[in-house]
């Protein structure tokens, strides 16, 4: 397999982690929003995210070509064999911190998805073509619940706070590169993240300051998900997300 | 009241291709396939047909998601290959392709007319917000065809649809998005 091949596979595998490990947080909130309506927005976003993981993996499966299918690549792999973004797998927590965890992804989307869709690789640049339309969709949506809950009631407003500074320091891994992204971003195939932290920072900064909420400063950062080193919580998360595939392996109906 | 059809450049060049093909009569075949969310819709209305080629005694259909994690696109696969399979075309591969992303442009006009009916209001039936999302309000309702409705949700039933209400005839109604 060439080095542009194999990066171009993990570079997959690694979107389609972020994908599935959010898409699977958000479904915690199936049967436990606030209301109906809200209960079937959380349901229906996680079908998005789920829905692109299984587009990404599909593609690392096919580079792969070693008899492996996205099922695979989602329920066949322990936690240090994940290479998702640390912020996807934080736990879902209060509504606040869940809105919030979301608005820093679907902005992260809103700035990554266009660069993605320049890419020379087909596949990856028709990905991001569906997913485009579906983010709009989403930021609206988590942008809507940060103003409401930021400049809502006194306690709305606290827990906001309080999720902000909870999370900022895992967005920062958001703009890291290495090697193989290098790589792939110097063919024209991968997105130079590290020149997308501007324009999310602005973006974030500015729906965040219009919800009366205060940005942080950047005083502390954790790392490790690109390098499989990840926080407890995903193991936990993964226990929970494959114990059907793995108790019957094979299993159709 | 007499409607002038505007038909949409997408859907022309989907009416010409359909029109141009040499399988014709596997387009006709493959409208019994409706899908399973939108019952009343066809695989061809709605636009997730995409193309049918035959190689030798194969048949290859092409299809495509509405939105990524549609959970509609096995059944259809299968509605696809069984629905061939039943006019004797033992051989069929059922495709899906990302690219060109699909759009709610694509819905055939009669598609827009049997949504309707059946209580989704089309993509048309809202004026767009600025940022080309689906408004906050006025979307006709399909029941009684007033504009003086309001947005519950952004996401209805499925993530094709937002979740409305009418304020004069108090039925909930969803509204196909546009994307």
């Amino acid at each position: 397999m060439s080095d542009i091949k194999a990066a171009t596979l993990e570079y997959a595998t690694r979107l389609g982690d972020d994908s599935v490990v959010l898409g699977h947080r958000i479904s915690e909130w199936v049967s436990y929003g606030p209301f109906l309506e809200e209960d079937i927005a959380y349901g229906n976003v996680a079908l998005d995210y789920i829905g692109r993981a299984r587009m990404f993996y599909t593609y690392a499966a096919e580079l792969a070509n070693d008899g492996r299918t996205e099922d695979d690549f989602a329920y066949m792999r322990n936690d240090r064999e994940y290479r998702n973004l640390l912020l996807m797998e934080m736990p879902k927590g209060d509504f606040a911190y869940s809105q919030v965890r979301q608005l820093f992804a679907d902005v992260y989307y809103t700035v990554l998805l266009p660069e993605l869709l320049q890419s020379k690789d087909e596949t990856l640049s028709a990905i991001a073509a569906k997913a485009i339309k579906e983010t709009k969709y989403h930021l609206r949506r988590s942008r809507d619940w940060v103003l409401r809950l930021g400049d809502g009631t006194e306690e709305s407003h606290k827990r906001t706070q309080k999720a902000v500074e909870q999370l900022w320091g895992y967005t920062h891994e958001m703009f890291d590169m290495d090697e193989t992204e290098q790589l792939l971003a110097d063919a024209g195939i991968g997105v130079d993240v590290s020149k997308l932290r501007d324009a999310w920072h602005k973006m974030v900064s500015d729906i965040l300051t219009e919800a009366t909420i205060t940005v942080p400063e950047d005083s502390w950062a954790v790392r490790g998900g690109r390098t499989g080193y990840h926080t407890e919580n995903l193991g936990h998360m993964l226990t929970e997300m494959q114990i059907v595939h793995r108790s019957h392996p094979g299993c159709e109906w | 009241m007499n409607e002038i059809s505007l038909m949409p450049e997408e859907q022309y060049q989907r009416l010409q291709q359909r029109n141009a093909a040499d399988v014709k009569e596997l387009w006709d075949l493959l409208d019994q396939v409706k899908d399973p969310e939108v019952p009343v819709l066809t695989i061809w209305d709605l636009g997730i047909l995409r193309d049918i080629e035959r190689e030798g005694d194969k048949v290859i259909v092409t299809i495509t998601p509405t939105y990524s994690g549609c959970p509609a696109m096995d059944n259809i696969s299968t509605d696809v290959t069984e629905a061939l399979n039943q006019a004797g075309y033992a051989e069929v591969e059922v495709k899906t392709s990302l690219s060109p992303a699909w759009s709610s442009e694509w819905m055939s006009a009669e598609g827009r007319k049997k949504l309707r009916n059946y209580g989704i209001a089309p993509p048309e039936d809202a004026d767009l917000d600025e940022d080309g999302l689906t408004p906050d309000a006025h979307a006709q309702c399909p029941h009684c065809s007033s504009r003086n409705t309001r947005r519950i949700s952004e996401f209805g039933s499925t993530a094709c649809k937002a979740l409305f209400q009418c304020d004069d005839c108090n039925e909930p109604f969803d509204y196909f998005k546009k994307i």
